[in-house]
């Protein structure tokens, strides 16, 4: 049964894979790398990877997919038809793909346990997580102490491309003549605003989701979730809100001001436990010291701070990166150059012609 | 001959299948979404290595306040590293994005082609600018 599960859903996979790469509506394939992730994070749920499972469907299917849809809302929605085939790139993979397979050739079969990866430190950690960290959630325990210095660093790399996002798309609005005044407020969404439903649902759903964000923050130690899927989730409550009424909406809600400097605030925490273990005389990120008596209750709180940490920098930095995009103006030749509120243009289907005027 | 690899060919057709798209489309937006593929694919490499058959999620299944006795569990290894390699592997796509939008902005368009011409061009310019100029 099992079997017959994975073996669906890899077919479903490659069908995608197929599709996106074919399909020349950008619109069309971003909602199916969307549709991939998901099908991504059931071949998760089904390889044991709950974490994992959790993390790919809040970013694959939330995130992501509303980045590209902002591109697209910013740039144009159709791919141009290639001039000729690509020979080169096909020898190129069939060549790569053949050398990889070979390489398969010697890899323990799909769910050995006698297979090299469960051997040295990840033995370890399975065995000894209980008595050393006491969480039920191994993943948690490595995640952010065993291997906490890996997750600092991961930490530090989100929060510099969020930096890098708003160094690229807030600043140098070229068309935008000095002096002139500030573009229209960007409050008007009416396609997406005159639905029932999406009004209804976006404000009855909003509490829960955002609910369920703290829920899977606060009990990552003893189920699947943590400071990475907690902050990810939250962060798509507040851009589904975004979507339908518009960006400064999220905006009287979480200020910009406030939550780019709240991406530095989580990595802070971060590393302030780390900070406070070294004055305590232990190594940086050994939680034992915060509670000498009681080792693992000096773990339980290191992770828990540190999850908190994380769950800030991630969901701000999510926050900043689409505030930025929601708030770029899109630069046309047409006469119409208001900013396009995120997916208004996308939704209105009208880009596509003034982009092919633009590109001729 | 292993049987049991099978799950590795499928991870294999996806990395091509993304590469081939980042070689392959002239569009950047769709370079990205092929990188995007070719990222999940590295990520189920590491997640499929990760499991054991009859194996459980890396959660302990406690009994009476203490982790019960004769329970498989998968490799949390692979999945804590993957774990954070996924929302890494979002924000770095929005830096790619952001990049595109700032192309557009320049270029008038997201297609190589049209960029390559329009730097070419632009060279061509500088260097006849220079020669005009003379010693």
């Amino acid at each position: 049964m099992e079997l017959l599960i994975t073996v669906t859903l890899f077919a479903f996979l490659i069908w995608m894979a197929v599709v996106i790469g074919r399909q020349r509506d950008l619109f069309s394939a971003s909602m199916l790398t969307g549709i991939f992730s998901l099908i991504c994070a059931g071949l998760f749920t089904v390889m044991d990877a709950v974490d994992v499972a959790f993390t790919e469907a809040a970013v694959g299917a939330g995130i992501s997919t509303v980045l590209f849809l902002a591109t697209l809302a910013l740039t144009d929605e159709r791919e141009r038809r290639p001039e000729h085939t690509p020979l080169a790139a096909i020898g190129v993979v069939a060549l790569t793909g053949a050398a990889l397979v070979y390489g398969t050739l010697d890899m323990p079969a799909y769910g050995d346990p006698s297979a090299p990866v469960h051997t040295g430190v990840a033995r370890h950690y399975m065995e000894r997580s209980w008595d050393e960290i006491g969480l039920p959630n191994i993943v948690t325990g490595v995640l952010a102490s065993y291997r906490g210095f890996d997750t600092f660093g991961e930490l530090g790399v989100i929060f510099t491309a969020g930096i890098g996002v708003s160094l690229l798309l807030s600043a140098g609005t070229p068309e935008l003549t000095p002096g002139a005044p500030p573009p229209p407020p960007k409050s008007r969404a009416p396609y997406v605003r005159e639905m029932p439903i999406l009004r209804t649902v976006s404000k009855a759903l909003m509490p829960y989701i955002l609910l369920f964000a703290l829920y899977v923050q606060a009990h990552g130690d003893f189920g699947p979730g943590g400071g990475f899927q907690a902050g990810v989730i939250f962060t798509a409550a507040l851009i589904l809100y975004g979507l339908i009424w518009g960006p400064s909406a999220v905006e009287a809600f979480a200020r910009r001001r406030l939550v780019e400097r709240a991406t530095a605030v989580g990595l802070l925490i971060y590393g302030g436990v780390g900070v406070t273990t070294l004055t305590l005389g232990h190594s940086f990120l050994d939680y034992s010291a915060l509670s000498p008596e009681h080792p693992q209750h000096g773990q339980h709180w290191g992770i828990f701070v540190v999850e908190l940490g994380v769950g800030i920098t991630v969901s701000a930095v999510m926050l900043v990166i689409y505030y930025v995009f929601a708030s770029r103006p899109k630069k046309d030749v047409s006469p119409m150059r208001q900013p396009l509120p995120l997916l208004g243009g996308a939704c209105v289907g009208d880009v596509s012609t003034e982009d092919a005027e633009a590109d001729s | 001959m292993n049987t049991g690899i099978w799950n590795y060919w499928v991870v294999v057709f996806l990395m091509m299948a993304g590469l081939y798209v980042v070689m392959a489309k002239r569009n950047y937006v769709k370079k990205l979404m092929g990188l995007s593929i070719f990222q999940v694919s590295v990520i189920m490499l590491y997640v499929s290595m990760g499991k054991v058959t009859g194996g459980t999620a890396p959660i302990y299944v406690l009994d009476g306040g203490t982790p019960a006795e004769g329970i498989v569990y998968s490799n949390a290894l692979p999945h804590v590293l993957m774990l954070t390699a996924i929302v890494v592997g979002v924000a770095t796509t929005a830096v790619g994005l952001g990049l595109i939008v700032r192309v557009r902005e320049a270029y008038g368009s997201v297609e190589e082609d049209v960029v390559t011409e329009q730097d070419r061009a632009a060279e061509a310019a500088e260097a006849r600018d220079f020669a005009e100029a003379g010693p």
